[in-house]
């Protein structure tokens, strides 16, 4: 369980964007309603060069959350201590002000498999994946913030929901969460339940940062529609009215907006924060 | 008896095999395009990540053979590390022992010095070195002395024109490659990696000195190959790119 | 050669090479030459994009697919000498030959 009085001051109550090196000019030129920036951890586990020196620049405008993509929090094998000791390198020297990982698994012994990968949600999954919360706190010496995944298929073994398998893990680690309402999106319409049900069932006093993000739409085996998330367009109309949900409980919060395949130019990504701004605007109104 | 991890990572990357059994939609019907959301999101980052890594290999055998020999790769080659930046470090040898392409020999070379280029981009700061002070030094602890380069040099030696073959396929209206030996170097002056052509003599040179040879022993075993070398042109490239780390000469 | 030639030969190096030193302070800021390198090998939290057919297709290399080579610039890289099948050790004596005049 994690000492909370070592918790860390938080991200800051504004729109915030997943960073990208292509931005890093009309960023800084331009930044409009941008509070702070989300990298992805891996991507500044090299040893030097330009993107060190990039996030040294940022990081005197911007507060900087870092956004784990390979930690495999989920798998089952033990968490792999070369990263975790990249990951406490990184967070030593850039002192961000959040850390957070994915619900999910992405390693396999030694292979990396490059996605968020499901997981049942049962008792063994939960005492395994907090452990290896505990862990990661107890390296890092923090609190990290936990999302909740796309969800594309169910596992028959499941025995909770995945609200419930949240509220646990927030209750046996202290862990924070990330909550990702695109995802929850995608997995209610995946999976046949309403999101608005979800985010009522989920530990909203944990939130400490919510995303959005834009989604693909496929269909199944049934012709039922399947919702991909691709991060690779403009957040949809029924995502912001889940933000705006979401944001009636949380009160303020940090808000990210995710846009990683077809990258647009800045001032597409900034409309897209703009929007972010005018939520929590909204939300916060008297 | 519900799919593990194992068995659900086994069929990710072998399409031919069944879905893991316990995996369901959500009215806990049994389903296969939904697994095969994951199978693609696999094969599709990790070739789009070849993709942008290889830029001069999908040039050189065109986008649609490229995606055909990815797609093989991934499935054989995961990476081994959960740092995207250094994928593909396998490559080189799994083109020199693929029949379809190994008779294409100068590909391993092209694949080797597009993982350079990532390798430096991606090494570590170092502050230029001083070279004034050596005006203070006397010959002879000069031709003692050995350097170490710095972290972003990457010396990728070649018997094809591996230069040529680079600036072909990444400007426009670059030469064709000529038929020579052109080992290259990459070095990075500031935070882009630049490959330069070198000569066989010049990579010699070079070669023996990130042995920890001394400047006199390299420059024999450059003469050695060409007994007309000039070193200056070497010397000059290097320090230009601040590609030096440090000049130790011998203790008294 | 003589010590002494040697000497001169690298000395000669050594002071034309730090004479050409200009100090360039680093800038991150400063415009990428090419954006290739810094984009390979992002790690990233999103799906693959497209259709789900990506994954569920398989590869047969012993097929025509291998013809496509022709797409590529391969074929207009024409290195006779060098691709001639003849073992070549690297050796760098060997490699004088390749050597313009």
């Amino acid at each position: 369980m994690l000492d909370a009085t070592r918790t860390p001051p938080r991200l800051p109550c504004a729109p915030g964007v997943g960073y990208k090196p292509q931005h890093f000019s009309d960023l800084r030129a331009a930044p409009g309603p941008i509070g702070w920036l989300e990298v992805h951890a891996e991507n500044y586990m090299g040893d030097g060069g330009r993107p060190h020196a990039q996030l040294r620049a940022l990081r005197d405008d911007f507060a900087i959350s870092v956004h784990g993509v390979g930690l495999s929090i989920g798998g089952e094998g033990p968490l792999d201590k070369d990263h975790l000791d990249r990951l406490k390198s990184l967070m030593t020297w850039l002192e961000p002000a959040s850390f957070s990982e994915h619900l999910a698994w992405s390693t396999h012994g030694t292979e990396f498999l490059d996605d968020l990968l499901p997981l049942p949600y049962t008792e063994a999954t939960l005492a395994r994946v907090a452990s290896h919360i505990d862990q990661v706190q107890d390296v890092l010496g923090r609190q990290m913030l936990l999302e909740n995944p796309s969800s594309y298929l169910a596992f028959a073994d499941s025995t909770m929901s995945e609200t419930d398998f949240l509220s646990e893990l927030v209750q046996r680690t202290g862990c924070g969460l990330l909550l990702d309402v695109n995802n929850v999106f995608i997995s209610a319409t995946n999976l046949n339940y309403t999101p608005e049900g979800y985010l009522d069932a989920y530990p909203i006093h944990a939130v400490g940062e919510i995303h959005v993000g834009g989604h693909d739409a496929d269909a199944d085996d049934a012709g039922a529609p399947l919702l991909i998330d691709s991060h690779g367009r403009a957040t949809a109309d029924p995502v912001w009215a889940l933000l705006d949900h979401a944001l009636a409980a949380t009160g303020s919060a940090p808000v990210l907006v995710e846009w990683d395949n077809d990258v647009p130019h800045w001032a597409t990504l900034r409309a897209e924060a703009e929007r972010a701004a005018h939520a929590l605007a909204t939300a916060t109104a008297p | 008896m519900p799919a593990d991890q194992t068995q659900f990572r086994t069929a990710l990357l072998d399409p031919t095999l069944p879905v893991p059994v316990g995996l369901t939609d959500g009215a806990g019907q049994p389903t296969t395009k939904r697994f095969a959301v994951y199978r693609n999101n696999v094969t599709v980052a990790l070739t789009e990540a070849l993709k942008t890594a290889f830029p001069v290999l999908v040039s050189l055998l065109g986008r649609d053979s490229f995606d055909q020999l990815a797609r093989l790769f991934v499935r054989t080659h995961p990476p081994t590390s959960p740092l995207m930046m250094h994928y593909g470090a396998h490559m080189p040898a799994f083109l020199s022992d693929f029949p379809p392409l190994s008779h294409i020999k100068y590909l391993s070379d092209v694949a080797r010095l597009e993982l350079a280029l990532r390798q430096s981009y991606h090494a570590a700061d170092m502050d230029p070195f001083d070279a004034s002070r050596l005006g203070r030094l006397d010959a002879d602890r000069i031709m003692a002395s050995t350097l170490t380069l710095a972290p972003a040099t990457i010396l990728i030696p070649s018997v094809w024109p591996l230069f040529d073959i680079w600036r072909y396929n990444t400007q426009s209206g670059a030469p064709k490659p000529r038929a020579m030996a052109q080992p290259v170097l990459i070095t990075r002056a500031e935070f882009d990696p630049e490959p330069h052509p070198l000569t066989p003599a010049q990579a010699a040179w070079l070669t023996k000195i990130m042995d920890g040879a001394t400047l006199v022993a390299a420059q024999d075993s450059a003469m050695a190959v060409d007994p007309g070398f000039d070193l200056s042109a070497l010397l000059t490239l290097l320090i230009q790119n601040n590609a030096i780390a440090n000049f130790t000469t011998p203790k008294d | 050669m003589s010590n002494t030639m040697r000497s001169v030969a690298i000395m000669g190096a050594v002071a034309a090479a730090f004479a050409s030193q200009t100090a360039t302070p680093a800038d991150a800021a400063a415009k990428e030459k090419c954006y290739g390198i810094s984009l390979a090998g992002e790690n990233d939290c999103a799906a693959g994009p497209g259709t789900t057919c990506a994954g569920t297709s398989t590869v047969d290399y012993q097929g025509n697919a291998w013809t496509l080579v022709d797409a590529g610039t391969c074929a207009e890289i024409d290195l006779p000498d060098l691709a001639d099948g003849s073992p070549r050790t690297g050796s760098l004596e060997e490699l004088d030959r390749d050597l313009p005049a």
